[in-house]
């Protein structure tokens, strides 16, 4: 692990824009994450956070703008974004759901092995090798997460919230400089969103700078040195929490105007967030869109 | 879900539960073995006066066809009835003591002697023809299973007289050389089966059939006992020696079927079934529907064939030594896979499909044009390239006969085992590629592919490496094709038709037998080309009776006969008991998610 100076920046968007036809899904959005940071994005739902992941990560190229990590330009394919040092988790959960736990976080290797066909068919030493060291950090990482005891269990078949922290292990086996959570608690219970937050830290302290998405306010204020908050595609304020937690800008987009004998708008958003995230569990989504 | 049928019955006292004729359960046991020994004894009687009925079941002392088949029924009935007696020696036959075994064996001997006399009535016209053997058997076999039926019900449903029970004790440990004598066994065993299945005279429609009936029951009645079970235990522990005994016994086929339209067949088989298992790394594996698989079969085939030395080949000066030729013929189809596959691999799916349908297509139309006429002359034309020579390997001449002991093998064996060595090839390729890194991606790619290209896997490049892998094994098999059959020509390339190698053909061999999996496409490959061979009656309903096959496949078991452990769990999940059982505190989750 590169241990970087205290505020090199880690990511640098700038002036990202994704166009969806006529609809503008992101506009002109700019947001710097150092090393060793916890960046929040917030928004309504349908702000443009998750077409903006998708943007950072090659998943879309954006109509406009540029993303660069650690200081060069990437380009907007995402095995090479990946390869770069960027890895991501989706707010629909997308594990390889027949494959095993263990196969899971061996895929997320991908990147930093190399042996090819060739020496899969040969099996020489340097294969075996690469792959007991493989086995060896994927078991480690699930150690991490606490998995390690499920390592041999189809995805599929563990639970929602070890789905989601699967996940999470799977990014973190491409060794990455910045990890982009998507709703990591979507679904979760107060427990468990806890013990994410544990998780997050437990990252950040690797020297995993990390960009988040949440609607769990709690979450994201405990967490996040920074916070930016996304209204319909452009970015309204950013700040320390207690800065955006103060905007009054921000209320009003989650709360809409205010008026008497509203319910607890945040907790509806909640809600929709949790009932997004597991409805799409349950599809195995093939489709070529990316959430 | 369902499953709560066992466990709740009454206690296991000998008589409480009665079966579904109230006897007792001694009377039972008794009634079973006298059946099964009347249907042992009836195949040594005559069960019609003429010759006329295929097999010849005149004789009395010498069983023959059918009445051999009966005659297995019987001892497995016999056996069976045994082990509920608690016979020693023989409880490893049936570990749990089970019903349902002893139901399945008396069912394989019910319905081959009645479908015996059945046909045997049918086809010479009227009951008259039926000679007292046959009535011995059928009324005996009716006994055996009568008296399977007063045995003590296994369960309330009918499933339960057809299914594995639970409680099956896990088997004793036995020294490793005893495991290894048992694995050797039962190949062996599973060659004489295949082999005797084999040697069915193709005319014998009617002795193939009573064959089916007897190992589909004989082999369902060996599952419910736990013994299938048991053996792929055994085999998983001792892979390797089980592996390297199963390529034994194939090639000890062509000695124990000495006869060169069976190893005419054995050799089409291997040739269909290592195909098989080319396009299911990329069917299987990588999730990749190719509709123009054979096309690379085809590849292979005509490069062997323009450098064997063949008068009709565009170079007929050309005649390479064997392994260039192979060589040369997984060349050209990795080329010809690289280029059909540059273009297609960026589309998904249906349009995967269908893009590679037409470049199937387009090889065979080219085939049959490039003949000097409407374009260059290369291959012939629809005449094809015939009079292809047989090979020699360091002298050994394929197509001339040798003596290997006592027995002489002739052509056909002398392909049959240098295309056993192509297809253990073609195996080891395929068991090390999908247990590596780059098998471990062609999974995620079929799995999710968005997400597998989110963590670092080149979707396109890893793509095309599973399909020309397979389009160069497949050209493998090719090249020893074209020398089998003396001749390419491009009839046989085509999506779908009446001949085996065709596109349609493979897919539903990976289909059938299990996709992801080794065992699968080389039993789909080979129940699809052995079935219409021997029951020649299907000949004209082929592809009828491969869509039923496989409409009724897809609705009871749609993750093939032989299941990949992923797509079992995929399919039947509620049934299996290694779901992780969910005692830690996540329990939770499921409220949460309904109620947060
Ligand atoms: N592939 C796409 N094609 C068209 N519209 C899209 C696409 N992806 C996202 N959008 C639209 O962009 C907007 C932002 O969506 P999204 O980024 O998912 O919001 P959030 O994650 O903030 O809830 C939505 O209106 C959505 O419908
Ligand atoms: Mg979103």
């Amino acid at each position: 692990m590169t241990t970087t100076t205290a505020t090199s920046p880690v990511l640098e968007a700038s002036g990202v824009t994704m166009r969806f036809g006529g609809l503008t899904a992101v506009r002109s959005v700019d947001l710097t994450v150092n090393s060793g940071e916890i960046v929040g994005l917030i928004g309504p739902n349908g702000a443009g956070k998750t077409t903006f992941f998708n943007c950072l990560t090659g998943l879309y190229i954006p109509t406009e703008g540029k993303v660069s990590y650690k200081g060069t330009v990437l380009p907007p394919k995402p095995h090479l974004v990946t390869n770069a040092g960027i890895a991501r988790t989706f707010q629909n959960i997308r594990l390889f759901a027949n494959m095993t736990v263990l196969e899971n976080v061996l895929v997320g290797r991908h990147t930093r092995t190399k042996e090819g066909l060739w020496s899969a068919l040969l099996r020489g030493p340097g294969f075996r090798k690469a792959e007991t060291a493989s086995r060896e950090r994927a078991m480690e990482l699930l150690e991490f997460i606490g998995l390690a005891h499920k390592a041999d269990h189809l995805a599929r078949n563990l639970p929602y919230g070890e789905q989601r922290k699967l996940e999470i292990a799977r990014a973190l086996a491409s060794d990455p400089g910045l990890l982009l959570l998507d709703e990591p608690t979507a679904g979760m219970n107060p427990q468990e969103t806890r013990a994410t937050e544990e998780l997050v830290f437990a990252i950040r302290d690797q020297g995993i700078a990390v960009l988040v998405i949440e609607h769990d306010m709690r979450f994201i204020f405990n967490l996040c040195d920074r916070v930016a908050c996304l209204v319909q595609g452009e970015k309204l304020v950013e700040g320390t929490s207690d800065v955006v937690q103060g905007d009054e800008r921000v209320v009003a987009a989650y709360l809409g105007t205010p008026f008497e004998g509203a319910p607890g708008d945040e907790e509806v958003a909640e809600v929709e967030a949790a009932e997004t995230g597991t409805g799409a569990q349950s599809t195995t989504s093939k489709e070529g869109s990316a959430q | 879900m369902t499953m709560t049928t066992t466990t709740q019955t009454t206690p296991t006292t000998p008589d409480t539960p009665r079966g579904l004729i109230p006897l007792p359960q001694s009377a039972a046991r008794v009634l079973v073995a006298l059946g099964a020994i009347g249907t042992i004894a009836s195949a040594y009687m005559s069960w019609t006066w003429t010759s006329d009925f295929p097999g010849d079941l005149t004789y009395y002392g010498s069983p023959a066809g059918l009445q051999i088949l009966a005659l297995v029924a019987g001892v497995l009935t016999l056996l069976y009835a045994l082990t509920r007696w608690n016979i020693r020696g023989l409880t490893w036959l049936n570990p749990a003591g089970a019903t349902a075994p002893v139901f399945l064996a008396a069912a394989s001997a019910f319905a081959v002697t009645w479908f015996s006399a059945i046909a045997i009535a049918v086809d010479l016209g009227g009951l008259a023809n039926l000679d007292p053997g046959a009535y011995v058997a059928i009324v005996s076999s009716l006994v055996a299973l009568l008296g399977a039926l007063a045995l003590p019900s296994p369960g309330d449903t009918f499933k339960a007289w057809i299914s594995k029970p639970d409680n099956i004790p896990p088997a004793g440990r036995i020294p490793a050389w005893a495991e290894r004598l048992v694995v050797t066994a039962a190949t062996a065993l599973g060659l004489i089966v295949f082999a005797y299945g084999v040697g069915v005279d193709p005319d014998a429609s009617e002795t193939f059939l009573g064959y089916l009936l007897l190992v589909v029951f004989g082999t369902w009645a060996l599952i419910t006992a736990g013994l299938t079970d048991r053996f792929s235990a055994l085999n998983a522990r001792h892979k390797g020696f089980a592996t390297s005994m199963a390529f034994l016994a194939a090639a000890l086929f062509p000695f124990v079927e000495n006869n060169e339209h069976n190893a005419n067949l054995g050799v089409n088989i291997l040739v269909v079934a290592t195909v098989a298992l080319g396009l299911n790394i990329v069917v299987g594996l990588t999730g990749l529907l190719d509709l123009g698989y054979v096309a690379f079969l085809g590849v292979g085939a005509y490069a062997a064939a323009l450098v064997s030395g063949s008068e009709f080949s565009r170079f007929s000066g050309v005649q390479f030594p064997f392994w260039a030729a192979m060589l040369t013929g997984m060349a050209a189809s990795l080329v010809f896979g690289v280029l059909i596959g540059a273009p297609t691999l960026r589309l998904r799916g249906d349009y995967l499909a269908i893009v590679t349908l037409g470049f199937g297509e387009i090889f065979r139309i080219s085939v049959n044009n490039l003949d000097g006429s409407s374009g260059p002359n290369l291959t012939n034309g629809p005449n094809g390239i015939s009079m292809i020579p047989d090979l020699e390997i360091f002298g050994f001449n394929f197509g001339s006969t040798h003596d290997i002991g006592s027995v002489t093998i002739g052509r056909f064996a002398n392909y049959l085992l240098l295309m056993l060595i192509i297809t253990a090839i073609v195996v080891l390729v395929f068991t090390r590629a999908a247990d590596s890194r780059i098998g471990r991606s062609w999974i995620a790619i079929r799995e999710d592919e968005t997400a597998a290209t989110a963590m670092g896997i080149n979707g396109f490049r890893v793509k095309l490496i599973a399909f020309a892998l397979g389009a160069s094994l497949a050209g493998l098999a090719g090249t020893v094709s074209a020398h089998v059959g003396y001749s390419v020509n491009p009839a046989p390339y085509q999506f779908a038709g009446s001949v085996p190698p065709n596109s349609a053909f493979l897919l539903a061999a990976v289909v059938l037998g299990g996709m992801g999996t080794v065992g699968g496409p080389i039993l789909g490959a080979t129940l699809l080309y052995l079935l219409p061979e021997k029951l020649s009656f299907l000949k004209e309903y082929q592809l009828f009776a491969f869509g039923l096959a496989l409409v009724i496949l897809m609705r009871f078991r749609p993750e093939g006969i032989i299941a990949n452990r992923r797509r079992q769990l995929e399919f039947h999940e509620a049934e299996e008991p290694d779901i992780p059982d969910q005692s830690l505190p996540d329990t939770t989750v499921g409220a949460t998610k309904a109620g947060a």
